[in-house]
């Protein structure tokens, strides 16, 4: 009677035989750690400015837009809150389909589906505030 | 007794399972929110006009209600998240995450509860107009 093998901890699982090893994982955690504590204070804050601040949502309208990002420093802020934020929650759904969708196809079409849609709302938004154009219409 | 192995999720019930549950259902609200305000943002690109008629539905005190919500998920979420970090990152924080659960739940509360009083009352203002 042999004594029972155990698997060395944090040996390659199925993948990574063929050697072939990569970090993504390790650096998408940290990621996830790193956006996150940049945005508690830029999502915190923006709500708090446009929800809280003087009339809260009842003064936001195209003049109140426009006269906040006729300032670089918003700008600023809402441009890195938006791509921090959008691969945030981008990475943490891609998480959550490889947690739950288990047929392999299903997995796969999720996550295109995912990846299309953000890349095309991180366009979007980025394009927005760069083209921004307060004497519109 | 058969044993069985554990798939999916590492835990298994209590409230280390919970915080981790509402972790994950703020973060796709908040996920699913982000893409529709971005596209009601991209108005301004339309025409003013076109911009102010989508944001005046914000406006409105049931969509008020849900942006208390908006705020309570997003709130939520980032003093789990600075949990989770301390949990990860300080040599104490598996000592003290069931009592870092606890401080972030009176935080929220503290927080919450003038914040949505502030929130609402914008509401009630816009609404009936405000009195000196």
């Amino acid at each position: 009677m042999t004594a029972p093998t155990i698997e060395t901890p944090r040996s390659p699982q199925g993948r990574g035989r063929t050697g072939q090893r990569s970090n993504f994982e390790l650096y998408s955690w940290l990621f996830m750690r790193i956006s996150g504590l940049v945005l508690v204070f830029l999502v915190l804050g923006h709500l708090f400015i446009m929800n809280m601040l003087d009339g809260g949502v009842q003064r936001i309208n195209f003049a109140f837009v426009a006269g906040r990002w006729a300032s670089p420093f918003w700008q600023s802020w809402d441009l890195i809150m938006l791509w921090l934020a959008m691969l945030h929650g981008t990475n943490g759904m891609r998480t959550i389909i490889n947690d739950y969708a288990e047929r392999d196809q299903t997995r796969f079409w999720l996550k295109m589906l995912l990846y299309v849609s953000a890349a095309f709302i991180i366009l979007l938004g980025t394009l927005v505030i760069f083209t921004f154009d307060p004497n519109i219409g | 007794m058969a044993t069985t192995t554990p798939v999916g999720t590492l835990y298994r019930g209590g409230d280390g399972m919970w915080t981790w549950v509402l972790h994950r259902i703020t973060g796709v609200s908040v996920f699913f929110f982000l893409f529709v305000h971005v596209l009601d943002t991209a108005l301004v690109r339309v025409s003013p006009e076109a911009y102010d008629l989508v944001i005046a539905t914000y406006k409105t005190p049931i969509v008020a209600l849900l942006e208390v919500g908006l705020v309570g998920a997003v709130l939520y979420h980032a003093l789990n998240g600075i949990r989770v970090i301390l949990v990860d990152f300080w040599a104490q924080g598996p000592r003290y995450q069931r009592a870092m659960t606890w401080v972030i739940a009176g935080f929220w509360l503290v927080v919450m509860i003038p914040g949505t009083y502030r929130m609402m009352t914008h509401t009630v203002e816009a609404l009936f107009g405000s009195t000196p």
